[in-house]
């Protein structure tokens, strides 16, 4: 297609998207122009489909069938962010917010809401959307979207994921046009680097640069590269985009291979991600039908292209130069560096590699700004950050936040609190190569520098909360046997290091620690740290490091004492039944899931502690208190 | 290398070199081939191994080095129901090693094995992203979310029927 006709698509679906944007009142009014009197929002993301979002999608069809309904349309989306309450369904123009829909919700939805003349079905709506009057607040006004800024999000549970048509109603492709028609490579560059974009990956490397020095660099060939093996366990921010906007990736990517004059490109992804990669397949397909990847894009003499690469569960696969491995076909072991991949990348040419959230963020610099861009976040973090908000926290998902948001208001305001009433104690950035930010860090504002400074660091923006009953040795020894488990093996440092570090930690965690071991473990984390050959390895002991410096009186209470006071790590307790307490209800033995617990009707119950595997069903069924933990 | 009968049909075969032509030219061929190998087979034996060595003219060892570098590729046959865990953090902290404990004592294996049988095997994976349904167990594709480890022997039972 050409410049115009993309302008005349985007225009003619325009409407469309905005009805799902923009206040009550005035998309009841643009509804009309669209030729629906409805829109259904149904989330189509990981989250959602697993809780079975496209059965809710059949019984829609099914009941406008039997209902005559032809009129409203049902639109799968990619994720809405709130996946703590999935599934989830919108309806537009008065932005009603179901949620944990079922497909006999659906029915009920489409019977007295979406027929002509129907009604909002309250009692489906999500609580915290319904006023005390019985008026209902559109979702975007709800606590979790209030506080958010969504520009790498921005089109993510708007648009149907897998429609190019609404990727280019809802704006993608027109950075990509401007740049063709009215800039030069230098300008473009000179864009991104004039915004301060980082590097959403981890590094904070600024993306700019990147650029420029692999447009600097000498080949005969280049390639951009998409990092989309999102490895971090409890990130899901990348997927996500990938499932909601493809469209926005391709579009960065073809703008940096005009920038840097490739016309090749590589998405690596993880194999993990199903969806996601059948919504990139289908989005490469559209975008070649549309010439908008292919030769001469929108009838410029630039041509570009871009290939998929699927991983195979390698942690390692993320760090860039194993990352390049990987595509190659070889096993994922990274290199030294340098050479950087701007230099010598994908066989052996010049490469730019980015990490999804980084493209996604490129085509609204491209069409709002530099200026508007830098304008947001902080000095040295300029723009916003996704975050996945996981663990114990009532809005598990995903928010996006301008740079420099406190902790406090991604936990409280955004996240809503832990559930069941339970006492913040720490919350994990960074993944296995990140730290821990203890309660008294709460209102540092978060930016990669800040981050840092406390010990831990941005990562890719996995937030995972953990309360009183989270053990600190119990969180760090579980992110070793993760690296221990990841580590490549090519360097001594990470492959041993990682493993005499869990070691040590598993003989604190089973009661066996000696107080030498607290200096062993410092000891062989600064070797890590300057001797390994990536950053899997020299990031390993971060986990440690951090907990050990926030939390030490838990290490020394597990070395000295022997206790766990989270009452986590099994070794150094156990299970009884108070015979006083235990009226003999026979709950507890009949929910015992490895059979540990024996005792006749109205007698007290024994548990065999051989058998006991700590679970904590016992104790979640006793209505008496009798079962407690020594 | 593994040592199960190979049981592999000329329709696998055919299938597999196919796909063999169809990314022979590609710089970077082994893994998208692997893949496709391990789709087809459902894991990825020494014969199999060989073919794609032989096909796309890579030395054995290479193979073999990329196979057993990934956790997804799999040298072992898998069971019939495939039962997966998540480890990912979130589902961590909310109790998932439970869970995995459960199923390793009512199906007496070990994470990374096969019942002897054939029916059951299981695996654990690092974050399948629905960290919203922590903690998460998939079997066959089928995702049980906010599971307690109370509830595992119970959907353990429906597929122990077929």
């Amino acid at each position: 297609m050409t410049v115009k006709e993309l302008e005349k698509l985007a225009a003619d679906k325009a409407d469309l998207i905005k009805v799902r944007k923009i206040v009550r009142e005035q998309a009841e009014e643009l509804a009309k122009n669209t030729g629906y009197r409805k829109q259904v929002l149904v989330c189509g993301g990981t989250g959602c489909t697993s809780s079975h979002s496209q059965q809710v999608i059949e019984q829609l069809e099914a009941s406008f069938k039997e209902l005559g309904i032809n009129d409203v349309l049902i639109v799968k989306t990619g994720c809405f962010g709130l996946c703590a309450l999935g599934p989830i369904m919108i309806v537009y123009p008065e932005g009603a917010f179901y949620s944990q829909m079922t497909p006999e919700h659906a029915k009920t939805v489409a019977e007295k809401h979406l027929v002509k003349g129907g009604e909002v079905v309250k009692e489906l709506l999500y609580g915290e959307t319904v006023h005390d009057d019985g008026s209902i607040i559109p979702f975007a006004e709800i606590p979790f979207y209030k506080h958010q800024m969504r520009i790498a999000l921005r089109n993510c549970g708007v648009i149907a994921a897998e429609s190019i048509e609404e990727a280019i109603g809802a704006g993608d492709y027109a950075a990509l046009a401007k740049v063709l028609t009215s800039m030069t490579p230098d300008g473009v560059i000179n864009e991104i680097k004039a915004a301060g974009l980082r590097g959403r990956g981890g590094a904070g490397f600024p993306t700019g640069l990147k650029w420029q020095f692999t447009k600097d660099a000498v080949g005969d060939k280049k390639y951009v590269c998409c990092n989309a093996d999102e490895g971090d366990p409890g990130a899901f921010m990348d997927r996500s985009i990938l499932e909601g906007d493809p469209h926005t990736v391709l579009e960065a990517m073809t703008i940096a291979g005009y920038a840097i004059g490739a016309q090749e490109g590589y998405i690596y992804v993880r194999a993990e991600y199903p969806i996601a990669v059948e919504r990139l397949k289908i989005a490469i397909a559209k975008a070649r039908e549309k010439g908008l990847l292919g030769k001469n894009i929108l009838g410029s003499n630039f041509s570009f292209d871009i290939n998929l690469r699927l991983g195979a569960g390698a942690f390692v696969c993320g760090e860039e130069t194993a990352l390049i491995a990987s595509i190659e076909g070889k096993r994922g072991e990274p290199k030294p560096k340098p050479p950087f991949p701007a230099q010598s990348g994908i066989f052996k040419k010049p490469t730019v590699i980015n990490n999804v959230e980084t493209w996604a963020s490129v085509a609204p610099i491209i069409l709002n700004g530099a200026e508007w861009f830098s304008s947001i976040g902080t000095e040295k973090s300029k723009g916003t950050k996704v975050f996945a908000l996981g663990g114990k926290i009532n809005n598990v998902g995903l928010v996006e936040v301008p740079m420099g948001t406190t902790l406090k208001t991604i936990v409280y305001d955004i996240g809503g609190g832990l559930p069941d009433g339970k006492q913040f104690k720490a919350a994990q950035t960074g993944g296995p190569s990140g730290g821990c930010i203890p309660a008294t860090h709460l209102n540092v504002p978060m930016d990669f520098d800040n981050l840092t400074a406390i010990g831990s660091m941005m990562g890719s923006g996995g937030l995972i909360v953990m309360d009183e009953n989270t053990c600190m040795v119990d969180i760090a020894k579980f992110y070793l046997e993760f690296t221990a488990d990841e580590s490549c093996g090519k360097c001594t440092a990470c492959r041993i290091g990682t493993k005499r570090l869990l070691d040590i930690l598993t003989k604190i965690t089973e009661g066996k620690g000696e107080p030498e071991d607290l200096d062993k473990i410092t000891e062989l984390a600064e070797h890590m740290k300057s001797s390994s050959l990536c950053a899997l390895g020299q990031s390993a002991p971060n986990p440690i490091l951090s907990t050990m410096k926030h939390f030490s009186n838990e290490y020394i209470k597990h070395v000295y004492s022997k206790q766990c006071p989270a009452g986590v790590c099994k070794s150094l307790l156990s299970y009884q039944v108070n015979p006083d307490k235990c009226k003999g209800c026979t709950l507890c033995r009949r929910n015992c899931p490895v059979g540990a617990i024996s005792g006749e009707v109205k007698s007290a119950h024994e548990i065999d502690t051989k058998k006991c595997i700590k679970c904590g069903q016992c104790i979640a069924h006793c209505k008496f208190g009798a079962i407690e933990i020594k | 290398m593994a040592n199960n009968l190979f049981d592999g049909t000329r329709e696998q075969m055919n299938k597999l070199l196919d796909c063999i032509e169809q990314h022979k030219s590609d710089p970077g061929a082994l893994m998208p081939v692997m893949h496709e190998a391990q789709n087809i087979y459902g894991y990825l034996p020494s014969e199999v191994q060989t073919v794609i060595a032989d096909k796309l003219n890579v030395p054995l060892a290479e193979v073999y080095g990329v196979a057993t570098f990934y956790s997804q590729f799999s040298l072992q046959p898998k069971g019939k129901h495939q039962i997966s865990v998540c480890l990912g953090t979130a589902c961590y902290v909310k109790g998932s090693d439970k869970i995995l404990e459960v199923l390793e004592k009512e199906l007496k294996i070990k994470c990374g094995e096969c019942t002897p049988d054939g029916k059951f095997s299981i695996d654990s994976c690092r974050c399948v992203g629905a960290c919203g349904l922590a903690p998460v167990m998939i079997i066959d594709g089928e995702v049980y979310g906010k599971l307690t480890s109370g509830e595992v022997n119970g959907i353990l039972e429906k597929y122990m029927k077929d």
